[in-house]
C-alpha cells in the first residue's frame, strides 16, 4: 500500500512539472486562425502554448531579445520571412524523424532549421459570367484584361513571392513588363485584402482578383457570416499556371528558436503541427494544402480541381524578392491611374 | 538649510538663487533622456551601410511618398481647419437648441481611431453597401455593374476621412480661443462698426489664427503617423513606405532614413506650433476671460444652425458608431461574445490608465521645471519631449524595442552570472515595454497642455507662495495643482483616450499572451475578418466617449 502510495507519488511528482510544461510561439500568423489547433495541442499533451502575434518586426524582436528571450518556435506565413530567421541566425537545427518522414524534402531544411506546415497557392479569382476555365500568370497582363484586374498591395509579402517567383523563371527586364501590364489592368487601386478581391467582383468593380486559395474556402464555408457567403457565390476559382511550371505556392512554416527555452516541447509541438490528426484541422480549417500526404484535402479545396505546384527551388527565388518590391515601386504599382 | 530664510525677497522668479538641479528639473531632463533614447536609436540606425538602397529610396519612394502625403496633409489640414473653425464659432457666436449638445458632441469623432473611420466607410460605401444600394434604388438600376459611385479608396476619400476625424483637435483649441477672447472683441468690434458675420472674419478668424496652428499642427501630426486608415484606403504615404521599406524588404536602415527625413520635417511643424503659441499665450494672459453674449437664433435659422453643427459630428462619429453597433449586434448574434474580448478590454484600460499616470507626472515635472527655471537647458528639456510625438508609432516601437531588449539581455545575464537566476526579459515581459512606449509617444500632449494651463498662473503667486515659505513643491501642490486642474485634466483625458487608440507599438512591444483592444481588432482586420473586429472597434469607440464627454465638461468650466 505504502510501496504503491510512494510510487503514485513520484508519478506524481514527475507528471505535474510536465502539467506545467510551457511553449512559447512568436508568430506572424493571425491567432485566430491557428488556436484551435493550439488548443488541441494543448489538451493532448498538456503543455501550455504561449502566443504572440507579431505580423511586422518578428525579427528585430528576436535579434533584440537575444540569448534571453522566451520564444520557443518562431512561426510565419511567408517563406520569405522565415528565411530571414534562418538567414539571421535565430533559429536550431533539429533532429527529428517525425518531421523527417512527414515533411516532403523539398518542403524542409536538410539541416533541420526550417519546416513547412502548409501551402496557399496564389490563384485567380473569376466572375462567374465571365468564360474563363484556365489561365497563366503570364496571361493576367495581356490587354483582355484591361481595367477588369483587382489585386492588393504589389508590397504584400503574398503578391512579392508571386512577383520573385515570376523573375525566376522570366528574369528581370520580362516581369517589369509583365507587372506594368499588371497595373494597366487594374480596375482600381491595389489594395485592402484578397477578400475585398472578391468582394468587389460581386460589386461588378472587377472580373478577375488575384488572391490566395484559402480565403475562397474561408468565404465559402460560411463561417464568417451570410455576406462574405455571398461574395464567394459570384466567384469561381481557377488555378493558374506559369507557362512553364505549375500554381504558385507559399509556404507557411515554423523552426525552433536559436535561444529556445522549452526546446522539446518546441519540437513536440512541431510535430504535432504535421501529424495527420493536426493537419486534417488546418485543411479543414483553414482550407489551405497540407504538407502531409496523409491528409486529405477538404473538400472544399478539393472542388478547385488539381492543383500543380510550381517546381522552382525555393532557393532559387528568394534572392529576386527585394528586387520585387523595388519594381513595384519603380513601376508605381500601387498608385491607381498615374 | 532652509531655502527660504536665504532667498532675498524676489522681483521676479529668479533662477540665480535656486540650486542647480531641482527634484523637477531632474525629473524633466530623465523624461526627456527616455524619448530621446529611441530617437537617437533609430538615427544610430540610419547611418549604418546599405549600400545603392538610399538611391533607390531617393528616386522611387521619396518623390511619390511626399506628393501624396503632402496631398493628404494639405486636404486634411484644409478640411479639419474649416470644420473645427467653423464649429466652434457656431457654438460660440449663436445660440439655438441644440446648440449645449453640439458643443461636446462635437469632439466626439476624438474617440473614433482613423483605421476604424476609414473601414467603416470603406464598407458602408462599398458597392454593395447600403448607401450604394439605395442610390441605385432610386435611380432603377438593380446591379452595381449598371451604375457605381466613385471608389473612396481615393485621395480624396483618405481626406474626408482624417478630415472629419481629426477635426476636434481645431475645435478644442479654436473654441477655448474664442471663450476667452471673444467677449472684447466683440464689444471693440461693435463699436468700430462691424458687423456680427463681419466679426468672424475680420477679426475672430486672424485672431484665433495661432490657436487654429495648434490644433493643425496636431492633426497634421497624427494624420502622418498612421499607417492603417492610409493602407485600408489605398494612399502610399512616407509611412507607409517606411513600413515597405522595413517589413518587406528588411531594410531597417533604410526604413530608419526616411523615418529621420520625415522627423526633420515633423519639426518645422513643432517649430510652427510653438511659434504660434508664443502668440497665444501673450494674447490670453493680456486680456480678461469673459465669455461672449451669443446671438439668439429662431425658427429655421436654428434649426440651419444646428444641422450645420450636427454635420460634422454625423460624419465623423454617428456614421461610423452606427455602422459598428449594426456589425457588432449581427456579430454577436452569430458568433457570440468571446472571452477574449473581455481580456483585451480589461488590458487596454489598465496599460493605458498606467501610462496615462506616468505621462501626466513627467508632463508636469517638465511644465513646472522650466517654469522654476526658465532657461535654455529646461527648454530643451521640454522640446525633446514633444519629439515622440513626431516620430511614426512603428519607428519608435523599434527605437525602444533595441535598447530596451539590450538592457534586458544585460540584466539578465548579470544575474545569472552573479546570482545563479534568470530575470527573463523584465522590461520587454512584463509589459513595461508598452507603458515606454506610450509615454514617449505621448508626452507632447501632456506637457504642452500643462505649459499652457500653467502659463495662465501669473507668476506673482509663485513668488507670495514662497515668501509665505512654501517650497517649490509645496507651491506646485497648494497653488499650481488647483489652478491648471482643468488642463491636467484635459490632458490626462486626450492622453487616455490615444494610449487606448494606438496600435503599432502596442503590436510590436507587447509580451506574450497580451491582446489589447487594438490589437485584437488588428488581428482580425489582417486576416480581412472585418465583421469580428467590429466589437473591440465599438469598445474602442465606447470607452473614448467617457473621457471626451468629461473633456468637453472641463473645456467648458475654463
Amino acid at each position: 500500500m505504502t510501496s504503491a502510495a510512494s510510487v503514485a507519488f513520484v508519478l506524481l511528482g514527475a507528471t505535474l512539472p510536465a502539467m506545467a510544461q510551457e511553449v512559447n510561439i512568436y508568430t506572424t500568423r493571425e491567432p485566430g486562425l491557428i488556436q484551435p489547433i493550439l488548443d488541441a495541442f494543448t489538451e493532448e499533451t498538456g503543455v501550455t502554448v504561449n502566443t504572440v502575434f507579431l505580423q511586422d518586426g518578428l525579427i528585430e524582436r528576436v535579434q533584440a531579445e537575444g540569448e534571453s528571450s522566451p520564444a520557443d518556435l518562431l512561426m510565419t506565413v511567408d517563406f520569405g520571412a522565415l528565411m530571414d530567421l534562418v538567414d539571421a541566425g535565430l533559429t536550431q537545427p533539429v533532429e527529428s524523424d517525425v518531421l523527417e518522414s512527414t515533411v516532403p524534402e523539398a518542403l524542409r531544411d536538410p539541416e533541420g532549421n526550417w519546416f513547412a506546415l502548409s501551402g496557399r497557392a496564389r490563384v485567380v479569382y473569376v466572375a462567374k459570367d465571365v468564360d474563363l476555365d484556365s489561365i497563366t500568370y503570364e496571361d493576367l497582363a495581356d490587354e483582355e484584361w484591361r481595367g477588369r484586374l483587382c489585386i492588393r498591395s504589389g508590397q504584400h509579402p503574398y503578391n512579392t513571392a508571386l512577383f520573385a517567383t515570376y523573375m525566376a523563371h522570366h528574369g528581370e527586364e520580362e516581369t517589369k513588363t509583365w507587372l506594368e501590364g499588371l497595373k494597366a489592368n487594374q480596375a482600381r487601386v491595389a489594395a485592402g485584402g484578397d477578400r475585398d478581391g472578391a468582394r468587389d467582383i460581386a460589386a461588378g468593380v472587377c472580373d478577375i482578383a488575384v488572391a490566395n486559395s484559402y480565403y475562397a474556402g474561408l468565404m465559402a464555408s460560411g463561417r464568417s457570416g451570410d455576406e462574405q457567403k455571398a461574395w464567394s457565390d459570384e466567384i469561381r476559382v481557377v488555378l493558374p499556371t506559369f507557362e512553364d511550371g505549375g500554381t504558385q505556392v507559399n509556404i507557411t512554416g515554423a523552426g525552433v528558436a536559436a535561444h529556445s527555452p522549452n526546446r522539446e516541447q518546441a519540437v513536440q509541438l512541431l510535430e504535432y503541427l504535421v501529424s495527420d490528426e493536426a493537419q486534417a484541422m488546418y485543411a479543414e480549417a483553414n482550407f489551405e494544402h497540407p504538407v502531409n500526404a496523409n491528409a486529405e484535402l477538404a473538400p472544399l479545396v478539393a472542388a478547385w480541381g488539381e492543383m500543380t505546384p510550381d517546381t522552382t527551388p525555393l532557393a532559387e527565388i528568394l534572392p529576386y524578392r527585394t528586387r520585387a518590391s523595388e519594381i513595384v515601386d519603380e513601376i508605381g504599382f500601387d498608385t491607381f491611374g498615374n | 538649510m532652509h531655502m527660504q530664510t536665504t532667498m532675498p525677497a524676489p522681483t521676479r522668479v529668479s533662477a540665480r538663487a535656486r540650486p542647480a538641479m531641482t527634484p523637477w528639473a531632474a525629473t524633466a531632463f530623465a523624461a526627456a533622456a527616455l524619448v530621446l533614447l529611441p530617437v537617437a536609436t533609430i538615427a544610430w540606425a540610419a547611418l549604418a551601410d546599405t549600400g545603392t538602397l538610399w538611391t533607390h529610396v531617393v528616386a522611387n519612394i521619396l518623390p511619390q511618398a511626399a506628393w501624396n502625403t503632402g496631398l493628404l496633409l494639405l486636404g486634411t489640414g484644409v478640411i479639419a481647419t474649416c470644420v473645427g473653425t467653423g464649429a466652434a464659432w457656431l457654438v460660440t457666436a449663436y445660440d439655438f437648441r441644440g446648440r449645449g449638445v453640439l458643443e461636446w458632441a462635437l469632439l466626439l469623432p476624438l474617440a473614433v481611431p482613423t483605421y476604424i473611420m476609414a473601414y467603416a466607410y470603406l464598407d458602408v460605401l462599398s458597392p454593395l453597401g447600403a448607401v450604394q444600394g439605395s442610390v441605385r434604388w432610386v435611380l432603377g438600376y438593380t446591379s452595381p455593374r449598371q451604375f457605381r459611385l466613385p471608389d473612396i479608396r481615393a485621395m480624396w476619400g483618405a481626406v474626408l476621412v482624417f478630415g472629419f476625424v481629426l477635426y476636434p483637435y481645431v475645435y478644442l483649441t479654436t473654441r477655448a480661443m474664442f471663450l476667452t477672447q471673444a467677449a472684447n472683441l466683440v464689444e471693440v468690434s461693435r463699436t468700430l462698426g462691424v458687423s456680427r458675420s463681419g466679426l468672424f472674419w475680420r477679426v475672430a478668424l486672424p485672431l484665433a489664427r495661432p490657436a487654429i496652428a495648434v490644433g493643425v499642427a496636431l492633426v497634421l501630426m497624427e494624420t502622418l503617423n498612421d499607417v492603417g486608415a492610409a493602407q485600408f484606403l489605398g494612399i502610399r504615404t512616407l509611412t507607409a513606405s517606411i513600413y515597405t521599406t522595413w517589413i518587406v524588404r528588411t531594410d531597417l536602415p533604410g526604413a530608419a532614413q526616411i523615418a529621420i527625413a520625415m522627423l526633420a520635417f515633423v519639426i518645422a511643424l513643432i517649430v510652427l506650433e510653438r511659434w504660434a503659441r508664443r502668440r497665444q499665450r501673450f494674447a490670453t494672459s493680456a486680456q480678461r476671460a469673459r465669455p461672449m453674449v451669443p446671438l439668439k437664433l429662431r425658427g429655421a435659422k436654428a434649426v440651419c444652425a444646428f444641422g450645420l453643427g450636427a454635420l460634422p459630428i454625423a460624419i465623423g462619429f454617428a456614421g461610423p458608431a452606427t455602422y459598428l453597433v449594426v456589425s457588432a449586434v449581427r456579430r454577436i448574434e452569430f458568433a457570440g461574445f468571446s472571452p477574449a474580448l473581455w481580456r483585451a478590454t480589461v488590458n487596454t484600460v489598465t496599460v493605458s490608465a498606467l501610462a496615462t499616470a506616468v505621462i501626466l507626472i513627467f508632463g508636469l515635472a517638465i511644465a513646472y521645471a522650466a517654469r522654476l527655471r526658465p532657461g535654455r537647458a529646461t527648454n530643451t528639456a521640454a522640446r525633446i519631449a514633444t519629439l515622440g510625438y513626431a516620430v511614426p508609432g512603428t519607428v519608435l516601437a523599434i527605437g525602444i524595442l533595441i535598447p530596451v531588449a539590450a538592457f534586458d539581455r544585460t540584466l539578465d545575464a548579470f544575474a545569472r552570472e552573479w546570482l545563479g537566476v534568470s530575470t527573463g526579459l523584465l522590461i520587454l515581459g512584463s509589459g513595461t515595454a508598452l507603458i515606454y512606449a506610450y509615454t514617449a509617444r505621448f508626452l507632447a500632449i501632456a506637457s504642452g497642455g500643462i505649459e499652457a494651463g500653467m502659463s495662465r498662473v501669473p507668476t506673482s503667486f509663485d513668488q507670495a507662495a514662497r515668501t509665505l515659505g512654501r517650497s517649490a513643491t509645496g507651491t506646485l501642490v497648494s497653488v499650481h495643482l488647483p489652478l491648471t486642474r482643468p488642463a491636467l485634466t484635459a490632458a490626462g483625458l486626450l492622453v487616455f483616450v490615444d494610449c487606448m487608440k494606438e496600435l503599432p507599438a502596442t503590436l510590436l512591444l507587447r509580451p506574450l499572451n497580451f491582446e489589447s483592444l487594438s490589437t485584437l481588432l488588428y488581428g482580425e482586420a489582417a486576416r480581412g475578418t472585418y465583421e469580428d473586429a467590429a466589437l473591440a472597434a465599438l469598445i474602442i469607440v465606447a470607452i473614448g466617449i467617457l473621457p471626451v464627454v468629461l473633456l468637453a465638461r472641463t473645456g467648458r468650466a475654463r
